[in-house]
């Protein structure tokens, strides 16, 4: 099961960052930034697969292409500026988090501009 | 991944080996030698980190096509 191999994963490279924290504890933050990224990479078949479906499912409902890429675009500017954010944050350092997460909001906001325009028109064509 | 396991391993080895040696060093008297056993360690960990990041972020790009 790839569950129980993530969770080993996991706790096993915990259990290495608190041993090295008290030696050097700059490691510590090494360690966790590899853990995060290996998981992450154990699990991109399956993340492939869901995106696959995804674009399968649109191209039955003859949508807007584009409006599908700026949602994948938004959900990996979300993804990484998380994991960044994250990573300061777990470092001590939440300013530089908060202040990564904002471009991050302003990067997102960019890219959602277009898909809330074209609803606004939808809706003022659809008024009487 | 096979390399996945080992990695973490490989840091925390260099992480203790490093300060152990930074001991073994201050003790002998030599403080500089201790001081460049740290940065090299350093380095070889920040190296290997970076690679692996290069390698989420090229990943993330490729499957959310953020070109």
């Amino acid at each position: 099961m790839e569950i129980i191999k993530i969770v080993a994963l996991g706790i096993i490279a915990t259990i290495l960052t608190v041993i090295v924290k008290q030696y050097k504890p700059e490691y510590g933050m090494h360690i966790s930034i590899a853990t995060g990224v290996i998981i992450f990479l154990l699990m991109i078949s399956k993340l492939a697969s869901i995106l696959e479906v995804i674009h399968e499912l649109t191209n039955k409902l003859d949508m807007e292409v584009v409006y599908l890429k700026s949602i994948f675009k938004i959900i990996g500017i979300a993804y990484i500026a998380e994991f960044g954010s994250q990573v300061c944050r777990d470092c001590g350092e939440s300013s530089i988090a908060s202040k990564v997460e904002f471009a991050g909001k302003i990067l997102i906001m960019v890219l959602a501009l277009p898909i809330l325009l074209s609803v606004l028109n939808l809706i003022i064509k659809l008024m009487p | 991944m096979a390399i996945d396991i080992n990695l973490i391993f490989k840091i925390a080895a260099i992480g203790i080996l490093v300060s152990i040696l930074n001991q073994v060093l201050k003790h002998s008297g030599r403080e500089e030698m201790a001081t460049m056993t740290t940065i090299t360690g350093l380095i070889i960990v920040l190296l290997m980190v970076i690679q692996l990041i290069n390698n989420l972020f090229t990943t993330v790009k490729a499957m959310f096509e953020m070109y």
